[in-house]
């Protein structure tokens, strides 16, 4: 991991306005479509010591741009709007059901053009996320009506928006991909027979994911499900759990009574502790498969070092004591012994491709195909900040570059000298896109060029990525 | 009941005379040939012996009660001993005496295979002292003493050759003694010690089977397993000496099945008394009028019968649970194959639970096998290409023996028929074909395509697309031009698939026409001719090929940038600008002065 230089902090003197969050809100127009009962429309509304008539005023305003701009393109209404002081974003997650989100726009008190901040493409997954702990807005409105609807959306977003920190996001963000962990195929071909057998033995367990180091590494859950999982388990639930740990709550070894082998398994999710005679055994909710099967199932998620492994169990299904005795005394060995193994071959992996093929470049990587993101810019993020070593504008232009990516389906290259200094190169071929910064003073166009060619060749030469 | 059975007597036996009044039969261990000998020889001897070929008839002269004949190797001479001291060979022929040793000596037993002369001495005979006999020589071996269950007072001769025998396990010599069950002692029963006899060095005491019951028994050796037959309960047993129990620092080793009958036998009477249909009728098996001689003979004087024993492997499958046990005693059976085989296939399609990690030992121990043969067939090519260098060390080429159960037979018997199979759930034949995968790596066996063939079909039969694509990005599936070109066939179902191939021939790095096809059949005429450029092989592509897929586009200034870069390669590589008789590229240029204009061809350059 690269460490932040000092040299970036000079820079940021001026007075700023990073981009915030002013309000969010979601609403039905069909449930108060008649003059006085507008308040009814609105089934959630952050924050909530708003007055009562501005929020009906905020949402019919948002009600009147889209049926507005739904006149000039009737499928596709608009988007964003965009004004001097903020930015709102409409998104209809499902039919009727409207998301709104109002981001206060970041300002520099520096002539300088103030840019969008990157978080365009942030709401659709937040609805994913909801989703994922949800179901569907109009399943639920179908099982309990309004109330119930509004009660889960107050449940689930009042803690969501908690773990949003718009300041800090960036191109990682945008693309919501899935870190994957590097692994020789003999450890992976382990991880696949302990899963298989686990899951053999607890045959509740439907899907499981191991994760290593936050890092996915097997997930037996539909690409698209993941990714909202992993993106919960990495935002939120994972930096729950981080303190305690570096306190060194693991450290010692915790015998069994039973004469087991002594294990470092526990649960993140469900009973913190088995022994505990008061032990609550529920676990959070999770629906996967949406599109079709549409699946309600327990997520169990069991920790043994730094390997996580999620354990998905049909939601009908009423988990008890003895069940997660099982689960700890059969997995918590395997996994603590598997995760040593890991790391063991980790380390052996790096001692072989030396030092020396440590990246000294800077750059983020994204595969659309497979969610597979990579990035040398951002250092481990932490529970509040992703803390990245460069400064904020290079994330900015990253974040530009993209958005013209997304505009053309062919295989592109922008280069571009920015006001510091450095070059940042985007490349997109196929599926793929890769951002490097460059931190070369007197380097030209063509010298930029070639080592862009250099990192690929040493970087990626095991896949087929275009020059 | 009759699949329990796993001793059986062979189908041919060889017949002959049954003993009686007139009639003395003769066994010689060496040649394994029984003589009947009527009257005392005057009214004919027949020999007979393991096969057809070796049975020999003849008369000769009664001088006396017959105590024992044999023929030399070959049938050359026949001897015959009538007095218990002398020995008589009827044509005359002269012995010389090659070596001479004094011991006093209780009695002898001698081992055919492996020409090893046992002699028990000293007044309690249990020190028994071993000659090797090696074309002309004889050698005396270190002498041994077989512990005695309990030492008789005064001392007296306490050890029998009945209780003695001598046979060759997984090609060693072994003295096996049948210790009797002895009051003063608290062993619950007899017991077989095994004396590993090496031809260099000392003998030791080195296995120990408990039978755990008391009476008369008789040993066996068969397909490396010891037998041991119980006369009063008429059951036998049998113990692999290479089977490891738990406990312990000496093998002791315990029967690995339970006790069973040899299969019933029936027999066709003949004679005089015998009508033609008259049915079979069985046989008495464990009779006391059988004798049992090493390695695997039992002998019925009374009915006239010499058998082979023979071990059946299809009942062990019932009778032993433990299936990594079960696949160890097979491994070392002879005809194992097919045998093995099917406990695979019954082993996936039993549902048991726990079934996979059961499947993971069956698999290991397969492979473990396989691996060891694979290195010693590599070793003995690697030895035959050093050439005749070293040849003074002859290297025999590595026997394949049944136990060798490689990929294709995996997959022929076992896998592609589960992997088809209704009721089974595609979790668990996925798990199956990982494990086998997985296996096959741990011991670095390369493995073959069809193996991931059909990890891939089973996928994609099911729409387990993303576990296809989680496996390849691990490179679980190893690269192969194949594999590259079964993904290229998924793309209409998985469109991702398109990526997973392109990446796997860039991989390989010998599949840069593969690339080029597949960039121009997507019409990406600008990134097939940028791929080939990169890796330096543009001077030497169909110019054609690439402005035939430009064409196709329709894109007239795709075709325009096209067109010019070969000219430039023209250019570069003959001088003219101008496409060669041979390129077929008339039409192109045809084309390009009607869209562009004559002037827009490049001009040769004036220097």
């Amino acid at each position: 991991m690269l460490m932040i230089s000092p040299r970036m902090a000079s820079g940021m003197q001026e007075k700023q306005y990073t981009p915030s969050l002013l309000s969010f809100f979601i609403y039905n127009p069909k449930f108060g479509p008649r003059e006085g009962e507008e308040e009814k429309k609105i089934l959630f509304y952050h924050p909530i010591e708003i007055e009562k008539n501005e929020k009906i005023r905020n949402v019919g305003l948002c009600e009147a741009i889209v049926q507005f701009t739904r006149t000039f393109s009737p499928t596709n209404p608009a988007k964003s709007l965009h004004t001097q002081k903020n930015r709102q974003f409409f998104h209809e997650a499902e039919e009727n059901y409207w998301m709104v989100m109002v981001v206060r726009n970041p300002m520099v008190e520096k002539p300088n053009k103030d840019g969008k901040p990157p978080t365009v493409e942030y709401q659709e997954e937040e609805i994913i996320v909801s989703n994922l702990f949800n179901g569907t807005f109009s399943r639920a409105f179908e099982a309990g009506g309004v109330e119930l609807l509004t009660q889960k959306l107050e449940k689930f977003f009042y803690r969501y928006l908690q773990t949003l920190h718009l300041q800090s996001c960036d191109l990682l963000d945008v693309f919501g991909g899935i870190s994957f962990f590097p692994l020789d195929k003999m450890t992976y071909l382990k991880i696949q027979s302990f899963v298989n057998r686990v899951e053999e033995s607890l045959s509740l367990v439907k899907y499981t994911a191991f994760l290593y180091n936050d890092q996915l590494i097997w997930s037996g859950l539909e690409q698209d499900d993941m990714r909202i999982l992993y993106k919960y388990l990495t935002t939120s639930l994972f930096p729950r759990h981080s303190e305690p740990e570096l306190a060194g709550r693991d450290s010692p070894l915790r015998p069994e009574v039973a004469g087991n082998l002594l294990h470092y398994g526990r649960f993140l999710t469900g009973p913190a502790n088995l022994k505990d005679p008061d032990a609550k055994f529920r676990f959070p909710r999770i629906f996967v498969n949406t599109e079709d099967s549409y699946e309600e199932l327990h997520l169990i998620v069991y920790k043994a070092m730094t390997a996580a492994v999620c354990f998905m169990v049909n939601a009908a299904v009423d988990l008890n004591r003895e069940f997660c005795e099982q689960l700890d005394s059969l997995v918590g060995p395997q996994l603590t012994l598997l995760a040593s193994d890991i790391c063991e071959q980790f380390n052996i992996n790096r001692r072989i491709s030396g030092p020396e093929k440590e990246p000294q470049f800077k750059f983020i990587y994204f595969n659309h195909m497979n969610l597979a993101e990579k990035s040398t810019i951002h250092m481990r993020k932490t529970a509040s900040v992703s803390l990245t070593s460069v400064h904020p504008d290079l994330m900015k232009i990253l974040g530009d570059i993209n958005c013209d990516f997304a505009r053309v389906n062919e295989d592109e290259e922008i280069i571009v000298k920015a006001m510091t200094d450095y070059w940042v190169v985007g490349k997109k071929s196929d599926q793929r896109e890769l951002y490097v910064i460059l931190n070369q003073k007197n380097a030209n166009l063509i010298e930029v060029n070639e080592e862009v060619k250099r990192l690929c060749a040493t970087q990626f030469n095991n896949i087929f990525f275009l020059d | 009941m009759s699949d329990e059975y796993y001793l059986e007597l062979s189908e041919n036996p060889v017949q002959f005379e049954n003993a009686s009044s007139v009639n003395n039969v003769f066994f010689d261990e060496a040649n394994k040939q029984v003589f009947a000998v009527r009257s005392g020889g005057a009214t004919g001897v027949v020999v007979k012996g393991p096969d057809d070929k070796s049975s020999v008839a003849f008369r000769m002269d009664d001088k006396g009660e017959v105590k024992c004949i044999k023929f030399s190797l070959g049938n050359k001479i026949l001897a015959v001993q009538r007095t218990t001291k002398s020995v008589v060979l009827p044509d005359k022929r002269t012995l010389k005496l090659l070596k001479s040793q004094s011991i006093n000596v209780n009695w002898y037993m001698y081992c055919p295979e492996t020409a090893v002369l046992l002699l028990s001495t000293t007044v309690q005979g249990n020190v028994l002292q071993p000659f090797a006999f090696k074309s002309a020589t004889v050698s005396k071996m270190s002498k041994f003493e077989i512990e005695l269950p309990a030492v008789p007072k005064p001392a007296k001769l306490s050890l029998s050759e009945r209780d003695i025998a001598v046979a060759t396990i997984y090609d060693q010599l072994y003295v096996m003694y049948l210790k009797h069950h002895s009051r003063s002692t608290n062993s619950p029963g007899a017991e077989v010690v095994l004396y590993h006899l090496p031809r260099e060095g000392t003998c030791r005491k080195t296995h120990v089977l408990k039978l755990n019951t008391t009476g008369k028994f008789a040993l066996n050796v068969v397909d490396n397993l010891v037998v041991v037959h119980h006369q009063s309960s008429q059951t036998s047993l049998i113990y692999d000496i290479k089977l490891r129990e738990l406990d312990g620092a000496l093998n002791v080793h315990q029967p690995v099945l339970p006790a069973r009958s040899i299969n019933p036998y029936k027999i066709h009477l003949t004679g005089p008394a015998a009508a033609p249909s008259q049915a079979p009728v069985p046989c008495e098996l464990y009779s006391s009028s059988w004798s049992v001689f090493q390695p695997d003979i039992i002998i019925s004087a009374s009915e006239g019968y010499l058998w082979y024993l023979q071990v059946k492997l299809q009942p062990t499958l019932n009778l032993l649970q433990d299936k990594g046990k079960l696949m160890d005693f097979l491994l070392r059976r002879r005809d194992c194959k097919m045998v093995i085989l099917s406990v695979c296939s019954l082993m996936l399609t039993g549902g048991d639970k726990g079934n996979l990690s059961v499947v993971a030992t069956v698999f290991d121990k397969l492979n473990q096998v396989y691996k060891e043969y694979l290195d010693a067939e590599q070793a003995y090519t690697a030895a035959m290409e050093s050439g005749p260098s070293r040849s003074s060390t002859s290297y025999k080429r590595p026997v394949r023996t049944q136990a060798v159960i490689d990929q294709s037979d995996m997959y022929t018997h076992v896998l592609s028929d589960f992997t088809e199979k209704k009721g089974v759930k595609h979790k668990f034949i996925i798990a199956v074909l990982m494990e086998y995968i997985r296996s096959l790596n741990q011991f670095q066996i390369p493995v073959q395509h069809y193996l991931y063939e059909l990890v891939i079909k089973t996928l994609v039969q099911h729409n387990l697309f993303y576990m296809l694509h989680q496996f390849l990005q691990y490179h679980v599936l190893s690269d192969s031009k194949p594999l590259a070109c079964l993904l290229l066939s998924l793309e209409s179902t998985y469109p991702p698939a398109h990526q997973l191939s392109l990446d796997m021939l860039k991989r390989l790095s010998t599949a840069n026409d593969e690339i080029v096809e597949v960039l121009l059949s997507k019409q990406q005429v600008l990134g097939a001719l940028r791929f080939i450029r990169s890796v330096g092989a543009h001077d030497n592509v169909s110019a054609r090929k690439f402005l035939d897929a430009a064409r196709q586009t329709n894109d007239t200034m795709l075709f325009y940038t096209i067109f010019r870069f070969f000219e430039q390669r023209n250019m570069r590589l003959r001088g003219n600008p101008g496409f060669s008789q041979g390129e077929h590229c008339e039409e192109h240029v045809a084309y390009f002065k009607q869209v562009f204009g004559e002037n827009a061809l490049m001009k040769q350059a004036t220097a």
